[in-house]
C-alpha cells in the first residue's frame, strides 16, 4: 500500500511541478535535445539515462522509415507536431463531453463500469485499483519480485535493470525502437527471483496511472532462471486517446528454464499508429510465449520475436489480428534459432471487414551449423466483404540436415451459405457473422486468460455488427 | 387450423422461371410429400420458403398460420417457425454444435433473457441419444467431416432443438444408406405430431416407406402436376413421372 501511494505521489508531484513552468521547460510539440532534456528534469533521471536518451536521438534522426518494405502511409506520421511527453495535468485537462459518442457507446455495451470508462477514455488520470494493486503488490512482494513502472526500476534497482536494458532491442533496431529509446516513459520493469512461480497473472492494469498508459512505454521483463511469470496489457475496451502514435519497446529475458507469457490485447482507436517493437531472449530450455492480439489502430506493425539462444529453448507467437475499415494490421512473428535442439511456433489468425487489410509479415531462421531445430508456421487469414484485403510475407530460412520447418498458409471466406444456412436456424446475419469469425478464431482465443476472451468474444461481435448490411 | 399457404408463387433466378404459379397447403399436424424429377424446381421451392436471398420472386404469397412471410429476413422466418433440412448441410470451422444451437435458441429468446443451460444440456443429450448421436459431438464444428448420414442426423437435431411450426426436409434421405434412412426416419417420426407440419421433399419413394406421407405431390415444370394419397408414390415408383404429363390436370389445394 504504502508504495502504491508513493508512486501515486510522484505522478501528483510530476504534474505539479510541470504546470506552472510549462512555457519554461516544455518543448511542447517537436522532438529536439531539448525535449530531452525536459523529460529527464521531469523525471529526475540519472546521467546515464540521459545519455541513452541522447544518443538515442541521434539514431532516430539518421534512420529512415522503413518504407522499401513498409506501408507508405508511415509517411503520415509528422514528428514535429507530436508531443512526447505528457504530464498528468495535460493528460486529464479532457471532460467525458469531449470523448466521441461512438466510444461511450461501445463502453455501454462491453458493460465498462463508470469509473473506469473516464479512465480508458482519458478523462482520469487515475482509475482506482489501489487495493486490487495493493494485494497483488502484497503477494508477489513477498516473493521478491519487483513489479513497478520504468522509471522506478531504472532509479530504485539499477544493478538488475540496467544489464538487459536495451540489450534484446538495441536502440538502433529500427527508428521506432530508436524513437522508444530517446523519449521512453511508463511500462512496467519486472524481476522474477530464481525458482518463484508467479500464480497469478501480472497486469499492467493493477498499476495502471498515466503514464502507464503513455505514447512511449518501455517495459522489460527479466525472469531468472526457472521462474515463471505471465504478464497482461492491455483490455478490449477501446482506447481513447487524441495522441496519434504510439511506439512501444518491450523486452523479455528468460533465463535458464525459465517461462514467460506476455499476453497483449489493444483495441485502439481508428487514428492511432501503433507502431511496437518486441522481442524476447530465451535461454537453455527457456520458453516465452507472445500472446498478442491487436484491434483498431489506422496501423499496428508489431512482430513480436524470440532469440533462441539456449539449448531446447522454445519461442512461441500466437496472434489475432482484426482490421476494419480504414485499418491495416501488419503484424507477424520472428524466431531466430541460435541453438541446437530449438523449437518455435507461430499460428497467426487474421480478420478483414470492409476496407481494412491484415499482413502477415514472418521471420524464422535457422542455420546451418544447428541441429535437430524445429520450425511450424500457420497463418489463416479470413476475408469479410470484397473489399477486404491479406497479404502473406513469409520468410523462411531453414538450413542444416538436421532441421525441419512446416509452413502453412490459407485465405478464407465466410461465404453467402454459411450466413444463409445460420440465418435458417434464427441467427441474425450479424449474428451469424461474428459466430463464423468466432469459430476461425476460437482455437487461438482459448490462449487467453478466460476474462479477455470472453471479451474478445463481446468486442467481435461488437465489430461484426458493423460489417453487414 | 394452422397451416403454411403457398399461393400462386413464381420464383425466378435471373431471367429463368423456376416455380410457375405453384399451390400448396401444408396443415400443422400433416406430413406432405413432394416428388418429382430433377429440376422440376423442388429444393428451389424449399429455399424460397426460407427466404435464401438468391432466388426473387415474381408472384404469389406464402402464408404462414395467416401472415405474409415473404418480407421476413430468413432469420426471422426461423424465428418464427420455419425449419430448412438442407440437402446439402453447410460447414462451420470452430464454431462447436452445442454453441450453435444454444446461440440458435438463444436468438429466440426475449431480449435481455438467458437460455438456462442445464436444461439446455439436458434437453440437447436426450435428443442426441435418441438420433444415436455420441454425445462427443456436441464439441465439434458444425458438419465439418461429418459423414452424409452425420449431417442428416444432425439435421434432424436441430429440428428437434429448434421445435418449428413447419419442418422443410430436402432430399433428407439423399446419402444415407438403410441405417441411417431408419434412425433419420425414427427421430423425424418421434416429432410428429398436431403442432408440426412436414414438407418432405424427395426423389425416392424409399423414404415415404418409412416416414408414411398423409399427402402426396408431384411437382413438374414448376408446378403442381398431380396430388394424392401415399399410395400415388408406388405407383410413381412403378411407372415414373412421363405419364402424369399427358394425364395430370394441375392440382391446386
Amino acid at each position: 500500500m504504502a508504495e502504491a501511494i508513493t508512486q501515486l505521489d510522484i505522478d501528483r508531484s510530476v504534474g505539479d511541478f510541470s504546470y506552472p513552468e510549462q512555457h519554461a521547460y516544455d518543448a511542447g510539440i517537436g522532438l529536439t535535445k531539448d525535449t530531452i532534456h525536459y523529460i529527464c528534469d521531469v523525471k529526475g533521471e540519472a546521467d546515464w539515462i540521459r545519455e541513452f536518451r541522447l544518443k538515442a536521438l541521434e539514431t532516430f534522426e539518421k534512420k529512415e522509415l522503413p518504407t522499401h518494405w513498409a506501408t507508405e502511409d508511415l509517411k503520415a506520421i509528422n514528428f514535429d507536431k507530436i508531443r512526447y511527453y505528457l504530464a498528468n495535468a495535460q493528460r486529464s485537462n479532457k471532460s467525458w463531453e469531449d470523448v466521441p459518442e461512438d466510444v461511450k457507446q461501445t463502453f455501454e455495451r462491453l458493460g465498462i463500469p463508470e469509473q473506469e470508462r473516464k479512465f480508458l477514455a482519458g478523462v482520469e488520470a487515475q482509475f482506482d485499483s489501489e487495493s486490487v494493486y495493493s494485494n497483488i503488490k502484497k503477494a508477489v512482494g513477498e516473493q521478491g519480485v519487483i513489479f513497478v513502472g520504468s522509471t522506478e526500476g531504472l532509479m530504485q534497482h539499477p544493478e538488475i535493470f540496467r544489464k538487459w536494458f536495451g540489450k534484446i532491442i538495441p536502440t538502433g533496431d529500427n527508428k521506432f525502437s530508436a524513437l522508444n529509446s530517446a523519449v521512453f516513459s511508463g511500462g512496467s520493469f519486472i524481476y522474477i527471483p530464481p525458482g518463484v512461480k508467479v500464480k497469478h497473472p501480472l497486469q499492467a492494469y493493477f498499476r495502471i496511472n498515466a503514464e502507464n498508459f503513455g505514447q512511449f512505454e518501455r517495459t522489460l521483463i527479466i525472469a531468472d532462471e526457472g521462474s515463471e511469470v505471465m504478464y497482461m496489457e492491455g483490455c478490449t475496451a477501446p482506447k481513447f486517446d487524441t495522441a496519434t502514435l504510439h511506439s512501444a519497446v518491450v523486452e523479455l529475458v528468460a533465463l535458464k528454464g525459465a517461462k514467460i507469457q506476455y499476453v497483449t490485447v489493444q483495441n485502439w482507436s481508428s487514428n492511432v499508429f501503433n507502431l511496437v517493437t518486441k522481442r524476447a531472449i530465451a535461454h537453455e530450455e527457456a520458453e516465452v510465449r507472445w500472446i498478442d492480439c491487436n484491434i483498431g489502430s489506422r496501423l499496428t506493425m508489431k512482430y513480436p520475436g524470440v532469440v533462441l539462444k539456449g539449448r531446447k529453448a522454445r519461442g512461441e507467437v500466437i496472434s489475432i489480428a482484426l482490421a476494419s475499415n480504414g485499418q491495416h494490421q501488419d503484424t507477424g512473428a520472428k524466431m531466430i534459432h541460435a541453438a541446437d535442439e530449438t523449437t518455435s511456433n507461430i499460428v497467426s489468425k487474421s480478420i478483414s471487414v470492409g476496407s481494412g487489410r491484415s499482413s502477415y509479415r514472418g521471420l524464422v531462421h535457422v542455420p546451418r551449423h544447428l541441429k535437430n531445430c524445429k520450425n511450424n508456421t500457420e497463418c489463416d487469414a479470413l476475408l469479410i466483404n470484397p473489399t477486404s484485403r491479406t497479404d502473406t510475407y513469409p520468410a523462411i530460412t531453414v538450413r542444416g540436415t538436421g532441421n525441419t520447418t512446416q509452413h502453412e498458409a490459407s485465405v478464407s471466406q465466410v461465404s453467402a451459405e454459411q450466413i444463409f444456412y445460420m440465418q435458417q436456424r434464427g441467427l441474425s446475419e450479424a449474428e451469424a457473422m461474428s459466430l463464423s469469425v468466432n469459430g476461425f478464431v476460437n482455437d487461438l482465443v482459448r490462449e487467453f486468460p478466460m476474462e479477455y476472451s470472453v471479451e474478445l468474444k463481446r468486442l467481435i461481435d461488437l465489430e461484426m455488427e458493423g460489417s453487414v448490411g | 387450423m394452422k397451416s403454411l399457404v403457398i399461393k400462386d408463387l413464381s420464383v425466378n433466378i435471373g431471367d429463368r422461371k423456376i416455380v410457375d404459379g405453384l399451390s400448396l397447403e401444408i396443415e400443422r399436424g400433416k406430413v406432405h410429400a413432394i416428388m418429382g424429377p430433377n429440376g422440376s424446381g423442388k429444393s428451389t421451392l424449399a429455399k424460397v420458403i426460407a427466404g435464401h436471398p438468391d432466388y426473387e420472386v415474381t408472384g404469389g404469397e406464402v402464408l404462414m398460420d395467416g401472415e405474409n412471410i415473404l418480407e421476413w429476413e430468413a432469420d426471422e422466418r426461423a424465428r418464427k417457425g420455419i425449419f430448412l433440412a438442407f440437402q446439402y448441410p453447410v460447414e462451420i470451422p470452430g464454431v462447436t454444435i452445442a454453441n450453435f444451437l444454444r446461440a440458435a435458441l438463444q436468438a429466440r429468446l426475449p431480449k435481455g433473457e438467458e437460455l438456462e443451460a442445464v436444461a439446455y444440456y439436458h434437453d440437447l443429450y436426450a435428443k442426441m441419444d435418441r438420433l444415436e448421436i455420441d454425445r462427443s459431438f456436441t464439441s465439434r464444428s458444425v458438419n465439418e467431416g461429418f459423414s452424409g448420414g452425420e449431417k442428416k442426423r444432425f439435421e434432424i437435431l436441430q429440428m428437434a432443438m429448434l421445435n418449428p411450426s413447419y419442418g422443410i426436409l430436402d432430399e433428407t434421405d439423399s446419402g444415407l444408406d438403410i441405417d441411417a434412412l431408419k434412425i433419420v426416419s425414427q427421430g423425424v417420426n418421434a416429432l410428429r405430431g398436431e403442432n408440426l407440419g412436414i414438407l418432405l421433399i424427395t426423389h425416392y419413394q424409399r423414404l415415404l416407406n418409412y416416414i408414411v406421407p398423409d399427402v402426396v405431390h408431384v411437382m413438374m415444370n414448376g408446378r403442381i402436376a398431380m396430388t394424392g394419397g401415399k399410395e400415388l408414390a408406388l405407383e410413381l415408383e412403378e411407372k415414373g413421372y412421363d405419364w402424369i404429363g399427358k394425364e395430370a390436370q394441375p392440382a391446386g389445394v
